[in-house]
């Protein structure tokens, strides 16, 4: 796209890892103004293809990844194009297979020791390097931790338009990628256009797609070469610590049960915790029970936080804000229990039961678990 | 140390179900919700201050907003910055995530020179959590971001504890570098009034899209590759049926409900 400005950005970006001091004032200005300048409008026609980033940790794939390729094989069938995935890492090749057979019609492989782990700044020169070559029309990333750090960076350095978070990706009549996204925490959605640059990036959350079929593949993996140059590296992972998975995977239950607010103390939130156990399902929440301390953000349901969509979903002391409801739009079934009849919860509910939760759930509970253990 | 911290004053969440959409402009009204500085951004300037109070130094803190805000950098000169930024033009308005990181590069640019730069992992209005890399990028320095605790600053190199979702990263990156904090890593200072009456002599500058060399057409709605199209308050309707009775009858009742939807 813009070669210039690999060379107007004073060796700072192709195939160096060293570290740009900080110099003067002068010299970092026209760096930033080179980037003005480089924001050029490209030539739209020369842009094809729906690529996707697959997200891998430790030689898996994650399942978000393969969530996209499914989006973009929908995109690419409405663009009339193809679907290639982006493979970052080192001894990944089988990823690449899988990703075959989740629909990518291209791998891109670029495999190096230094790619073995997910580090900013190589994984973004590595990127940017191979969309300036390749020239994709739209590129979708998942709304992870570490992929939302690479589509932002990678968007400035190519210096395109990135939307955050999109809950529904679709082409206009004029072949544009429609981004959804919301904004004041979900209350509002908006149509985001990047129309004049290229590619249109999007980054999606996980569960918002679903991902397909493994079918036997028919497509090309394609290998890059990293060209990045052994330097001072400025960044390091030292370690990773791994989380104990205490908690049950609120995405991955079939039956979730969420509080709010309406717990309204540690002591109670038992309850919540207990109807979860005795129906094996997950404990999730609003942001009130993240800010009490209840529960933990990867449990937190809404806009901010995890979309789910489990066959059951019940709901207890929620009153049903759309920064929330977001969340659970997609769940086959909603129960919502709040002792205030207007609560907003009801209005995005399949069954309301309006009572002050501490009447039924034990009792709830109690029953359920007879019907577990008739003997005991 | 030089440290950076930049702000986003946005709408007040308390008030957001009082944002209206005009279906016929589409255009969102927001008027008389004030704007607050989020938790994120508190924190991010207690991390900044705490870090000076450590290494010595000093804590500038900027946003791109308009005058309105004056406020909100007011209430971040009483937390304890010793001088605040506003960078405020008609132009800037619109602007995503790329015009934004431009316009506060150009200002942390002419600021001088930074050792650390930090900023909240996400804004309250915005959320995309994208502008902290984006600013890095520009600004040719590296960055982590979502950062739960800063563990150590020594030898121009900064080690921090971050979160991804099998758990958490230790990094090492080297000075200067930008940071995005969560809500994890700190319990942000209250204003005393001794900081309230501080704050009003502390220097508070305001620069505009010339005083930054920023031409009004490269920036705001007509510089940013991305745009906004249709604007819609979502809804979210499902026929609900109210289920009544005594607890015990209620309770047979959901139980019903529960073993037809697991099948």
């Amino acid at each position: 796209m813009n070669a210039d400005y690999m060379e107007n950005s004073e060796g700072r970006t192709q195939g160096t890892l060293s570290q740009e001091r900080e110099t003067s004032g002068q010299a970092g200005t026209s760096t930033i103004s080179a980037k003005i300048c480089e924001n050029l409008r490209p030539n739209l026609e020369e842009w094809k293809g729906i690529w996707v980033f697959a997200e891998q940790e430790e030689g898996c794939l994650s399942e978000v990844s393969l969530e996209l390729l499914s989006a973009a094989k929908l995109l690419a069938r409405k663009r009339m194009t193809e679907v290639s995935a982006v493979l970052l890492g080192h001894g990944v090749q089988i990823l690449a297979d899988q990703l075959l057979s989740y629909g990518a019609n291209r791998v891109f492989l670029v495999e190096h020791p230094a790619l073995e782990k997910f580090s900013t700044l190589p994984y973004t020169q590595v990127v940017s390097v191979l969309i300036k070559k390749r020239r994709p029309e739209i590129f979708l990333l998942p709304a992870t931790s570490l992929g939302s750090d690479l589509a932002a960076r990678v968007a400035a350095r190519v210096n395109t338009g990135l939307s955050a978070h999109c809950t529904q990706l679709d082409i206009n009549d004029k072949g544009e990628l429609m981004q959804v996204v919301p904004a004041f925490g979900g209350k509002v959605m908006a149509t985001i256009l990047c129309q004049k640059h290229r590619p249109q990036m999007a980054t999606v959350r996980p569960g918002v797609f679903r991902k397909g079929e493994p079918h036997e593949s028919r497509g090309t993996i394609e290998r890059f070469p990293a060209e990045l140059e052994p330097g001072q590296l400025s960044q390091k992972v030292l370690e990773i610590q791994r989380q104990k998975k205490a908690v049950r995977a609120i995405e991955e239950a079939d039956v979730v049960v969420a509080g709010g607010a309406g717990i309204g103390n540690q002591e109670d939130w038992k309850w919540v915790e207990r109807l979860a156990e005795v129906l094996n399902g997950a404990v999730g929440g609003t942001r009130p029970p993240l800010d009490e301390g209840w529960i933990s953000e990867g449990q937190m349901i809404g806009q901010s936080g995890k979309t789910i969509r489990p066959k059951l979903y019940i709901g207890i002391g929620i009153s049903g804000v759309i920064q929330h409801t977001v969340g659970i739009q997609d769940a086959k079934v909603i129960i919502a229990i709040n002792n205030d009849p207007k609560a907003a919860i009801f209005q995005s509910a399949d069954f309301g039961v309006v009572t002050d939760f501490r009447k039924v759930i034990p009792l709830l509970i109690e029953e359920l678990k007879k019907r577990n253990n008739p003997s005991a | 140390m030089n440290i950076i911290v930049c702000l986003k004053p946005a709408p007040d969440p308390k008030r957001w179900d009082s944002i209206q959409l005009d279906p016929l402009t589409k255009a969102l009204q927001r008027e008389g919700i004030p704007s607050v500085l989020g938790p994120l951004d508190k924190r991010a300037l207690e991390q900044g201050l705490r870090i000076k109070e450590k290494h010595g130094g000093k804590v500038a803190v900027v946003a791109m907003a308009p005058p309105s805000a004056k406020d909100n950098l007011l209430e971040a000169l009483a937390m304890g910055a010793h001088e605040a930024y506003l960078l405020s033009d008609r132009a800037f308005a619109g602007s995503d995530t790329w015009a934004t990181s431009i316009v506060l590069a150009k200002g942390i640019r002419k600021l001088g020179g930074f050792d650390l730069i930090l900023c909240g992992s996400y804004s309250l209005d915005g959320s995309t959590g994208h502008v902290g890399a984006q600013l890095a990028e520009f600004l040719g320095v590296p960055n982590v971001n979502q950062v739960v605790a800063v563990e150590s600053i020594a030898g121009e190199m900064l080690r921090t504890k971050s979160i991804v979702e099998s758990g958490y990263r230790i990094l090492e990156t080297c000075l200067p570098c930008l940071i995005t904090v969560t809500r994890e890593i700190n319990t942000p200072r209250f204003t005393s009034l001794f900081g309230v009456i501080e704050a009003e002599s502390k220097p508070l500058i305001t620069w505009m899209a010339g005083d930054l060399g920023i031409s009004p057409e490269d920036v705001g709605f007509s510089g940013s590759p991305t745009q906004t199209g249709d604007v819609f308050l979502p809804e979210m309707k499902r026929q609900v049926q109210m289920l009544d009775g005594e607890p015990e009858e209620m309770v047979q009742e959901i139980i019903r409900k529960i073993r037809q939807a697991l099948g």
